[in-house]
């Protein structure tokens, strides 16, 4: 096969209004319209969205998985970023 | 539609001890493995193998089925038949995708098919003769998916389980409307009783190949099953499957064709004759049925649409370049 390949495109789904689009899997298409009409066939079948992105795989970046721990890990030793840090007496209520 | 167990993967590996010990720690603490996380060549390879002959086996699954989507008996079973065979479409599409994301591409997937190198399930190598296999199609070859595909929902593999869960939703009305035939024909006249037994007949053992052979040949199972692709032995889901199945054909005033079936007390479920697993290999290396027609479909078909993908990739260049000149006739 001497085709050119298809252009992949990554498909988001907002799945009822008031959530946030949610990734649901990737399609090749030409174009982003036709991107669009083909995440429509393939899925959302069964009511599954009331909106659709779509956007070129490769425009996307990603955070290197092996980089993970530089990213994220000093987030954990930061607990006074959470609530239950700090210290209310009981009789303060809820808080 | 499911694609058994796994043909001829070569699962080895060549990394050092400790990376492959890392992985398999991770694999233990029962953590998704994403597509830019390192992983064993063997495992990438492995995954590869089963996702995309599992992803040719909805496609080519969709050829039988749709034989018949014309000779529907009424537009109730037309319609239900049409949004099935267009889910065994888009649940190829799903999977062809989530092997996308170890690397291979659509085009070498799709090449390897049409070539012939490139394996799917054998029960897609059996014609659909008579209205009845559809509803045995159905009840059967889908009822047979569906053991599989459950288990498969918690595979290692992050992209191909959330694959799975969707395929999973999408697939229980299959194996209900293919029952209901089955119902609606053994509740009617003589003739139509005997053509649901006479689909049974047929496609009873080709369904219980679809588990894939006894583990003993299954040679890469055992490491699909350290790597946590696959959660249970070919044989455990057979018998699973053949224990759920029987009562369901009782139901129906259908004899399963398998002189040896029997229960068994002591192990709660089922003693079943045994299989031919020498029909199953001549069909797998392409001496079933239909093996041939269903390829030359597929090329066929790859072949009429060359042209709308081209002309698709035209246009979409042509208005590339427009859009191009007009923003530099702006400027």
């Amino acid at each position: 096969m001497s085709e050119a390949a298809m252009p992949l495109w990554e498909v988001f789904i907002r799945a009822r209004n008031g959530l946030s689009h949610k990734h649901a899997g990737s399609i090749h298409a030409a174009d982003a319209e036709m991107a669009l009409h083909a995440a429509r066939d393939v899925y959302t079948r069964r009511g599954e969205g009331q909106s659709i992105w779509v956007v070129r795989s490769s425009d996307i970046v990603a955070s290197d998985p092996v980089d993970k721990d530089m990213m994220f890990e000093p987030t954990a030793s930061k607990i006074y970023r959470h609530p239950t840090f700090y210290e209310i007496p009981d009789d303060v209520g809820n808080m | 539609m499911y694609s058994q167990g796994l043909i001829g993967a070569d699962g080895q590996t060549h990394e050092d001890a400790a990376f492959l010990a890392a992985f398999q720690a991770r694999i233990d603490a029962e953590q998704k493995i994403e597509p830019n996380d390192p992983m064993p060549e063997g495992y990438r390879k492995t995954l590869v193998r089963q996702i995309s002959q599992h992803a040719h086996s909805e496609i080519i699954g969709m050829q039988p089925e749709g034989n018949w989507i014309s000779r529907a008996p009424s537009l109730r079973r037309k319609a239900a038949l049409l949004a099935k065979v267009q889910d065994e479409g888009g649940h190829g599409l799903y999977l062809y995708s989530a092997a996308e994301t170890l690397g291979v591409s659509r085009e070498e997937m799709t090449e390897q098919l049409l070539s012939g190198a490139a394996k799917y399930s054998s029960i897609f190598n059996y014609p659909a003769l008579t209205w009845a296999d559809i509803g045995a199609i159905g009840w059967l070859v889908d009822g047979a998916a569906i053991m599989n595909q459950i288990v498969l929902c918690r595979c290692s593999y992050g992209p191909y389980a959330r694959a799975m869960i969707r395929i999973c939703k999408e697939e229980s009305f299959h194996q209900r409307q293919g029952y209901e035939i089955m119902i609606a024909l053994c509740n009617g006249s003589r003739e139509q009783k005997e053509l649901a037994q006479d689909a049974l007949n047929r496609f009873w053992w080709p369904s219980l190949m679809m588990f894939g052979p006894p583990e003993g040949d299954s040679v890469h199972s055992n490491q699909s099953m350290i790597w946590k692709i696959k959660r249970f032995s070919n044989d455990d889901l057979r018998d699973k499957f053949i224990n759920a199945s029987v009562p369901q054909a009782e139901k129906l005033g259908l004899t399963i064709p398998d002189s040896d079936l029997k229960w068994n007390e002591a192990k709660q479920g089922y003693d079943h004759g045994e299989i031919d697993w020498d029909e199953f290999w001549r069909v797998v290396k392409g001496d079933g049925i239909c093996n041939r027609e269903r390829l030359k479909n597929r090329r066929r078909v790859d072949r009429d649409g060359a042209w709308v993908r081209e002309a698709a990739m035209a246009h979409a260049q042509k208005r590339a370049d427009r859009m191009a000149s007009a923003r530099i006739a702006a400027e």
